[in-house]
């Protein structure tokens, strides 16, 4: 790979609040990733995994703790001057003063942004040329996205950083947003985006990665990532059948009557489940199979990890034997 | 690219309109002071302690005037400034932009400072007119003690947002600076009718040099000595209050 198509390039990222020791909280935990130039990448993970911690780092508002960053070859918290021209931001919230209406505050940051672009046009790309004279403080929540949207494309950015841009809106502004970031990178911009809508990220995302505590669990293509997880079955067991008379090949588990599979093989489990279901006569309840979706790739990494951590928690993180 | 004399003008223009519609802003910068000054002319005229000093009631009301304008005009708006555009995040929506961290808070300061030249200038000019305030002796030292006296105080209403949580806590976390000014600036008393040690300690306070400046520069009277002294203590102060903006400042609010 052409190293200068690496428009974004983080390695051992570590973010650190408070001091060394109990006292502080480490948010981001050594990431490594790079983004294309022209590609979407999205972080996903849930609330607290460090998604909003590292894209500040990457947008220059503070200096990792540990680790390098690259932004246009630059960085972009000690060379500021050279990267700003050249991205634009859109924060988790807020961030335009009240009392001003729609078209000063994008007076105001047009001031401040190079290659600025006419502000009517991009008042019309987010559809707010009509609420001009309107103060923020009375635009919805959606519509003040979508401003902060507009001001973030305002110098034509050849990097675009959003942070949970469609998070409090509701379905069809949700989908309105997701049109316009497609736009803009159909237009060639580059766009970090973080969300934890699974499905806005797999309708986005040329590239994710899913973060748990700090860490990339997982990365790749929505496919990849799809793929990488097991396909389930699950139904309950009609009486006079027993968990022992199952197939030991499909290692089944699962609370009492209660089965769940989970196979990288879906159409050879599901076969040898139903061959065996007619020749036991067995009449399975609720039987219901199904490949790994990215919602579910995404709760398995969650649960899995939260398991993990909570046992590392219980056991006053030292790892003790099992007998 | 853009400029910085066009990134300071659109974030002065826009600080501006939210200046005028502030209404409890504009009462405190604009009504508050000159009101305030009539007050201490009636005051001062029971008070043989003016007198005492040297001085006339107008030469008097011209330290008066100006310290009111530092400290209500500019000092309590800012805080309160800051501290909003903190709460709105839009100090840290304003980092992610290509303005510099001094940028942003000087333009957000730059309109009520603008409005506080002025009412220093009108100040002034109603003196010499109006009361019995002589011409400038000493222009240049006027010249910076006004313009040296704005810039401390406007950093050091960005160093007070560092305590002060909410818009509504500014109230309390601003009296300090207030208190200390109003008492030991020579803007109530004339530090030459306070016993010579207390004057002493008041001289290296923050912002009794600007006011000393002020007074020296309209009515003459400081030697080179007490010049560089006053020179030195501002430097001084407006030194530190740099480092502990850069130190501590805090861009948003609290978690």
């Amino acid at each position: 790979m052409d190293t200068d198509e690496r428009v974004i390039d983080v390695r051992g990222l570590r973010r650190r609040y408070g001091p060394r020791g109990a006292g502080g909280f480490e948010a981001v935990r050594g990431l490594d990733f790079s983004v294309r130039r022209g590609e979407l990448f999205a972080l996903l993970g849930t609330n607290g995994a460090g998604k909003t911690s590292t894209v500040e780092l990457l947008e220059g508002l503070d200096r990792p703790t540990e680790g390098t960053i690259g932004v246009l070859g630059h960085d972009p918290y000690g060379e500021r001057a050279k990267v700003r021209p050249r991205i634009g931001v859109m924060l988790q919230e807020g961030g335009f003063p009240s009392e001003l209406t729609v078209k000063e505050t994008a007076r105001m940051w047009g001031g401040c942004t190079s290659n600025c672009m006419p502000l009517g046009e991009a008042l019309e790309f987010v559809g707010l040329t009509a609420r001009e004279n309107v103060r923020v403080k009375q635009l919805s929540g959606g519509e003040k996205r979508r401003l902060d949207l507009a001001l973030a494309v305002l110098g034509k950015p050849e990097v675009l950083f959003l942070d949970e841009p469609t998070t409090g809106m509701d379905a069809e502004a949700r989908n309105t947003t997701q049109q316009l970031v497609r736009e803009l990178q159909q237009r060639g911009t580059t766009v970090l985006l973080t969300t934890h809508y699974l499905e806005e990220a797999e309708a986005l995302a040329d590239r994710l990665a899913i973060m748990r505590a700090g860490r990339i669990v997982t990365s790749g293509t929505p496919a990849e990532v799809t793929r990488s997880q097991p396909s389930r079955i699950r139904f309950t067991l009609p009486e006079g059948v027993e968990k022992w008379q199952l197939p030991a090949s499909l290692g089944a588990a699962g609370e009492g009557r209660e089965v769940r599979v989970s196979t990288d093989d879906l159409q050879s489990a599901l076969t040898e489940l139903m061959l065996w279901a007619r020749q036991c006569g067995a009449r399975l309840i609720d039987l219901d199979a199904r490949t790994a979706s990215l919602e579910e790739a995404f709760l398995d990494i969650a649960q899995t990890e939260t398991a993990k951590e909570e046992a590392v928690a219980l056991t006053g993180g030292r790892q003790r034997e099992v007998v | 690219m853009t400029t910085i004399a066009g990134r300071m003008s659109a974030l002065g223009r826009a600080e501006f309109t939210l200046l005028v519609r502030n209404r409890s802003a504009m009462f405190t910068a604009l009504l508050v002071p000159p009101g305030l000054v009539l007050g201490a002319r009636q005051m001062f005229d029971g008070m043989p302690m003016v007198r005492e000093a040297g001085l006339s009631i107008g030469e008097m009301l011209m330290a008066t005037g100006f310290g009111l304008v530092l400290t209500m005009a500019i000092y309590t708006t800012l805080v309160a400034s800051y501290v909003t555009r903190r709460e709105e995040l839009v100090l840290k929506r304003l980092r992610t932009g290509e303005a510099s961290d001094t940028q942003i808070l000087a333009s957000t300061a730059l309109p009520v400072t603008v409005l506080g030249l002025a009412q220093v200038v009108l100040l002034l000019v109603a003196g010499v007119t109006l009361m019995d305030v002589g011409v400038p002796e000493r222009p240049d030292l006027l010249l910076v003690g006004v313009l040296s006296g704005m810039l401390l105080t406007a950093l050091l209403a960005a160093v007070t947002t560092i305590i002060t949580r909410t818009v509504e806590s500014a109230q309390i976390t601003v009296m300090p600076v207030m208190m200390v000014t109003m008492v030991t600036s020579g803007m109530v008393t004339p530090l030459d009718a306070l016993p010579g040690a207390v004057a002493e300690v008041c001289r290296f306070l923050p912002l009794t040099p600007a006011v000393q400046l002020v007074q020296g520069g309209l009515l003459g009277g400081m030697d080179a000595l007490e010049v560089l002294r006053a020179l030195g203590v501002t430097l001084a102060w407006t030194a530190l209050a740099v480092f502990a903006v850069r130190r501590w400042f805090r861009w948003e609010p609290r978690r």
